[in-house]
């Protein structure tokens, strides 16, 4: 009989702090105590708090120490699990708790109440069991499908529910599904897109490491939906952790009959796969990452036809980001309307951001849609750090727009023009940011990532990084600023694929919101005092080339 | 370390030697070897009846793909906007610095070589870097000597 549960945090930045040797002594002193019938110890996936590695959760309290080194251990045994009294110099300070760990009822004042769908379980459970899964309703959505729904039912429910892909675009997932569903192909693929590589985003690694059994449950469900046999996973090549974890998820799945052939000895078989990256931003546009999943080079194809209609292998492909799928089976469970209860009218459900920069709590965030920037950053970010002033927040990643203070009351969703939601990046800057220097910074990563092939992308990207080059060391002129316009404009409106047309996004809202600060720049003067405001000395030029490598 | 036969084999044995592939086979054999030569590639090309020229262009895109050789530890520096916010430039001043190298290259020792990466997804405890397969946060100027004299045994 099991009385308490103690979760380690074996995310890699965790394990790299120590946390193997943490669970190693965690479980001798245990022993010692002959506590290791009653109390469990076991990896938890990554839980959005990255300040106070190794991280130790104690149930059902809910208490949460870190960070937690192996000399802390018999201590912390010895009072808290042999004696029930918490250790509070080991505690995390309550100050920084971003609730990201699913339920601390017994804290109070530290967690505002967030409204989890996607990360209801990231933390909670213990991600490399299926059992835990299945015992926090698991499956059942999938169960319930198979054995009661028609796939029309439930691809109406998914229709009905106003889910829209959670990867930047926004499109209505059950109409993507519906143009698979009426193919007359007898193959059919559903592709989940994991190569999360949008700067500043790390939301589905932490779904992918904290509750890799959503994701199959989805993408089981899409199948059903949709016709399909076969499931792909393409994970993003650095995200070891996550494929080992998807991997050994899928091996629990198909030894119970969750996965495979004949599921739940149903007609209903489903098969999923999957395949690691190799390093390229580009391979998240979804053409370009089914040339990858073909093992070609990571280059958009032409559009149309569309993967609904010629995808992988040329058969009608679902493509649909980690997010979007751990929503499928909590709609499936509690219906369309449970789902349409949360968000706005237009976009229902809850979003994941990713918090960062000057704000005194950097890390995950699950909140409904249509939530105001000065909402998450008072209340989930706990203000902005050390008092500064909030300058402008970069949303979406790179390729999202920039915010000026005037818009913080905007509600935030796919429907706002204002704000691109993008992958859910938010990178919050406070007055000593520059913006000529961000928006460099930005577009040196678009020239770097650029596939190269179509023109507009390829060499836009480049003049726009020396136009910004030239600026921050004060050589820039006016007519900079005017050509740097125009080019933006031109690579939004010409370029191939979602990379090119993004890419000048931050570059256009930056000028229309902070224009007085790039002409600052021109009349040698950087107002934040960031950039260097004067030549390189030749030796030390800038290669803009050195990613060729 | 280069690529030997045995390792092609042994890696083509394991992915089979389907084109969808090859992206994973150049990857792992990559990972192994540190980067791959001509000669690996054209080997590579010729068990899965590929054009060479297939899969040099299939290698040179990827960024987890080395074709050129590179130094003992591998640093992948993260300078994406999330780290730049988080004071990265000063990291990476102190990183050319401290090695006497800049982006892209190796130290004449063949010790390190210092690459740029994109976004490690652990923007929370930024600036970033990944040494080999280690990974560090929160770095600051002063953290970096002593970091990378865990490599070389205290002379770097």
């Amino acid at each position: 009989m099991i009385r308490a549960r103690v979760l380690v945090s074996g995310d890699p930045l965790s394990l790299a702090h120590g946390a193997e040797a943490v669970k190693l002594t965690l479980e001798t002193e245990l022993a010692y105590y002959g506590l290791e019938q009653e109390i469990a110890v076991e990896y938890m996936g990554q839980t959005g708090r990255e300040d106070v590695l190794p991280l130790v959760t104690v149930y059902p309290e809910g208490t949460l120490y870190g960070p937690v080194r192996p000399e802390d251990v018999p201590y912390l045994v010895e009072e808290h699990l042999y004696k029930g009294r918490v250790v509070s110099h080991l505690l995390a300070p309550p100050d920084f708790l971003p609730g990201k760990l699913a339920h601390l009822p017994g804290r109070k004042g530290a967690v505002y109440a967030q409204q989890r769908v996607v990360l209801r379980r990231a933390g909670s459970i213990d991600p490399q069991s299926i059992e835990e899964y299945i015992a926090d309703d698991g499956y059942f959505a999938l169960a319930n499908a198979i054995t009661t729904m028609t796939p029309a039912e439930v691809l109406q429910t998914v229709k009905d529910s106003g889910l829209q892909g959670r990867g930047g675009a926004g499109f209505p997932t059950g109409l993507k599904w519906s143009f698979v569903a009426t193919r007359p192909e007898q193959t059919k693929y559903i592709v989940c897109n994991a190569d999360e590589s949008e700067p500043g985003t790390f939301k589905d690694r932490l779904i992918l490491e904290g509750d890799p059994h959503a994701i199959l449950e989805g993408m089981a469900l899409a199948g059903y939906a949709t016709g399909a046999q076969e499931g792909w996973i393409y994970i993003r090549g650095e995200y070891t952790q996550s494929k080992e974890r998807v991997e050994k998820a899928i091996r629990q799945a198909e030894e119970l009959g969750l996965l495979g052939d004949h599921i739940m000895e149903s007609d209903f078989s489903f098969h999923i796969h999957v395949h690691a990256g190799a390093g390229a931003y580009i391979c998240g546009e979804e053409t370009a990452l089914l040339e990858s999943l073909e093992g070609k080079r990571g280059i958009p194809r032409i559009r149309p036809p569309y993967p609904t209609v010629s995808g992988f292998r040329g058969q009608p492909t679902v493509v649909n980001n980690v997010e979007t799928l751990a929503n499928v089976a909590p709609i499936i469970f509690h219906g369309a309307a449970w789902f349409r209860s949360l968000g706005t009218e237009k976009c229902p459900g809850t979003k994941v951001y990713t918090m960062l920069g000057d704000v005194n709590i950097t890390g995950l965030v699950e909140v409904p849609m249509g939530t105001t920037l000065r909402e998450i950053i008072e209340v989930y970010g706990g203000g902005m750090k050390d008092g500064k002033t909030f300058k402008c927040a970069q949303t979406g990643g790179s390729s999202g727009s920039m915010i000026p203070p005037s818009m913080l009351d905007i509600p935030l969703d796919y429907s706002s023009l204002q704000a691109s939601l993008g992958s859910g990046a938010l990178l919050i800057c406070a007055e000593d940011t520059c913006v000529v220097d961000l928006a460099y910074v930005l577009m040196r990563f678009f020239q770097v990532e650029s596939c190269g092939k179509c023109t507009p992308c390829r060499i836009g990207t480049l003049r726009m990084v020396e136009i910004l080059d030239r600026l921050s060391q004060g050589q820039g002129s006016a007519e900079d600023i005017v050509a740097l316009e125009e080019i933006a404009e031109h690579v939004r409106d010409g370029s191939f694929c979602g990379l090119g047309q993004a890419a000048p996004v931050a570059i256009l809202t930056g000028l229309r919101h902070f224009r007085e600060e790039f002409e600052a720049h021109v009349q040698g003067r950087c107002p934040a005092d960031v950039c260097p405001m004067q030549p390189r000395p030749v030796a030390e030029a800038v290669s803009h080339d050195y990613l060729g490598f | 370390m280069e690529t030997n036969l045995t390792q092609i084999h042994e890696v083509i044995e394991h992915h089979g030697t389907n084109r969808e592939a090859l992206v994973e086979i150049l990857r792992d054999l990559s990972q192994q070897a540190g980067y791959l030569t001509p000669e690996a590639l054209e080997t590579v090309a010729a068990q899965l009846n590929l054009p060479a020229g297939e899969v040099h262009s299939v290698a040179s895109f990827y960024s987890m793909i080395n074709t050129r050789p590179c130094g003992e530890h591998v640093i992948r520096f993260c300078e994406d906007a999330p780290c730049h916010v988080a004071g990265g430039r000063a990291v990476w001043q102190a990183l050319e610095q401290t090695l006497g190298i800049k982006f892209g290259e190796t130290t004449p020792d063949n010790q390190w070589t210092l690459l740029p990466t994109s976004c490690l997804g652990l923007c929370a405890v930024g600036p970033v870097m990944m040494i080999d397969n280690d990974v560090y946060g929160n770095l600051t100027p002063e953290k970096i000597p002593e970091i990378l004299a865990r490599y070389t045994g205290g002379d770097a």
